[in-house]
């Protein structure tokens, strides 16, 4: 009896203990990373390459969603706005969502299922098939020349990619707000630009995109340098990357999105 | 000192987890000999390999190679031991983002501030000795398995290490290049003084061109000798290995005992 009753709790107990032991190895890891970072910054081509793969190869991806967000906020907003006799505060409306909430947080999760997998699967797939064990031994540090420059590529990458996606969703409102539905095109502006501030708005989201670029990066790396060396075990890591990421991002939104605003 | 041994394991036991794989190895190999290392598979070659090079420590036992314990080097320590150190891997390991040239060029490029041109000399050099000169711009998706254990083997080769690992050079490969492959091995340890230690599972090529040759079975080190001893041994264990009889006084289903190997190891001393 006691035995049915208590089993599940001392699961949770051992999830929860795995989790936190975990977080010590990936905090550990971060660590590492940080100290072997001289080659990234020192062969600067290493980590622009690595740039072109998380960052360039994200674009599309992020220009179409954004383009699209942006449309939908446009349509609800203009909605619900007109309802109250206030649609000429839709350009407000659009910027804010997208400045302090969608942007970051929409481009994050899209990095991390484009490229966060994708670096996940690659250094999994390296150590799988023993080409780190390769580098090391050749006296290659693997956390130096493998894992740091796509760190750092992923980290410049991320907020570089939220502003794309907030320029796309604004222009994305505009769109729907003033070319289809008609409204006034200085208004639409003009009430943007009087009610974004500039520190109090723009710079935090561009705070928020930096904590999940860290974040995200740091999962996809850590995932794939942890991965255990079979395919099963690289296919796992990278599903862990994503649904980790999701829950980092969206947990880390609310603690930022309290202590900012 | 010249009688030192370059590599020296000293009572060295392994294992995964719990799972002993190796127990109270004890070798030693003078510098500049090949020596290759045979036994069946799964029987712990490629374990001693990562136990020299230090991608595993011994949990107990000593492992020194040029006057310096490997078991007890922190990280830097054992990358300076490796800056002198090529490794062929059991399944060439080659960078798969990279070119054939790039990979060669690997090293190169890492340790020493060669120009360009030079680099792209040295790779073609390393890769005819390989009976590769042509391929450096396939990606190694593009290889055949025996031609990614060459360009494996060049790349371990690009900074003409003092010390070689190889794991298993000769599978996968047609005679023909197999007998360049076992030359090429055999030059390098004549002419430049390199000391290597081979696994193999290609008893005749292999007794042709090393020094000395030592048998794991059950975790031990269950025969050595010279080529010529291990030859003329009438130890049906032996035997059955050299010839690669099927059938042999020793079946593979048997279980291990102590007394078996003593049997064997007195045989070839
Ligand atoms: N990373 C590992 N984790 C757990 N066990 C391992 C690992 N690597 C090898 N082993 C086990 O250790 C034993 C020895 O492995 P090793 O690779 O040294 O064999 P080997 O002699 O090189 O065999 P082969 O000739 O087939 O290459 C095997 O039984 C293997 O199951
Ligand atoms: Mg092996």
């Amino acid at each position: 009896m006691f035995e049915t009753l208590a089993s599940p709790f001392r699961h949770l107990g051992a999830l929860t203990i795995n989790a936190i032991w975990r977080l010590g190895f990936a905090a550990r890891f971060l660590g590492a990373i940080v100290m072997q970072s001289g080659q990234s910054l020192l062969r600067l081509q290493m980590t622009i390459r690595e740039m072109y793969f998380a960052g360039v190869l994200s674009l599309i991806i992020i220009i179409v969603s954004g383009l699209f967000v942006g449309m939908v906020l446009g349509l609800q907003g203009y909605n619900t706005l007109s309802r109250f006799g206030s649609a000429d505060a839709l350009g407000a409306l659009v910027a804010l969502s997208l400045l302090r909430e969608l942007g970051p947080v929409l481009a994050a999760l899209l990095f991390a299922s484009r490229s966060g997998s994708a670096m996940t699967a690659e250094i999994g797939l390296m150590k799988a098939t023993e080409q780190l064990d390769a580098m090391s031994v050749m006296a290659v540090n693997p956390i130096a020349r493998v894992v740091a420059p796509r760190f750092w590529a992923g980290v410049i990458s991320m907020p570089v990619l939220a502003a794309l996606f907030n320029v796309m969703g604004i222009f994305g409102g505009y769109l729907v707000g003033v070319v289809m539905i008609g409204l006034d095109a200085g208004t639409f502006w003009s009430q943007m630009q009087s009610n974004v501030d500039l520190h109090y708005d723009v710079v935090n989201g561009l705070i928020k995109s930096l904590v999940f670029g860290v974040a995200v990066t740091l999962i996809a790396v850590f995932e794939g340098y942890d991965a255990t060396p079979t395919a099963a075990g690289v296919s796992s890591a990278t599903t862990r990357t994503v649904v980790t990421s999701a829950l980092v991002i969206l947990a880390l939104d609310f603690v930022l999105t309290a202590f900012m605003f | 000192m010249s009688h030192d041994p370059y590599i020296e394991l000293r009572n060295v036991s392994f294992g995964y987890g719990k799972r002993q794989i190796l127990s109270n190895i004890n070798l030693r190999i003078p510098r500049g000999q090949l020596v290759a290392i045979m036994g069946g598979s799964g029987s712990g070659k490629t374990t001693l390999l990562r136990l020299i090079s230090g991608q595993v420590r011994p949990q107990s036992g000593e492992v020194w190679v040029d006057g310096k314990n490997v078991a007890t080097m922190n990280t830097r320590e054992l990358y300076v031991h490796r800056r002198k150190m090529g490794m062929l891997f059991q399944f060439g390991a080659l960078f798969t983002d990279l070119s054939v040239a790039d990979n060669v060029a690997f090293p190169l490029r890492e340790h020493t501030a060669l120009p360009e041109d030079m680099i792209r000399d040295l790779v073609t050099l390393k890769l005819s000795a390989v009976g590769l000169r042509g391929t450096q711009t396939l990606m190694p998706a593009e290889l055949s398995g025996g031609m990614a254990r060459r360009v494996a083997l060049a790349r371990a080769l690009a900074l003409d290490p003092e010390l070689m690992l190889y794991d298993e050079p000769f599978t996968g490969l047609d005679p023909i290049s197999l007998g360049v492959i076992a030359h090429l091995i055999k030059r390098l340890n004549l002419a430049l003084g390199t000391t290597a230690v081979m696994v193999t599972h290609d008893v005749h090529q292999s007794l042709n061109i090393v020094d000395y040759v030592y048998f794991v079975a059950h975790g031990e080190i269950a025969a050595e000798g010279t080529p010529d001893a291990v030859r003329q041994s009438d130890s049906p264990w032996l035997k059955q290995f050299v010839h690669g009889d099927p059938d042999g006084p020793v079946h593979f289903a048997y279980p291990a005992g102590t007394s078996l190997a003593d049997d064997l190891s007195q045989g070839v001393r």
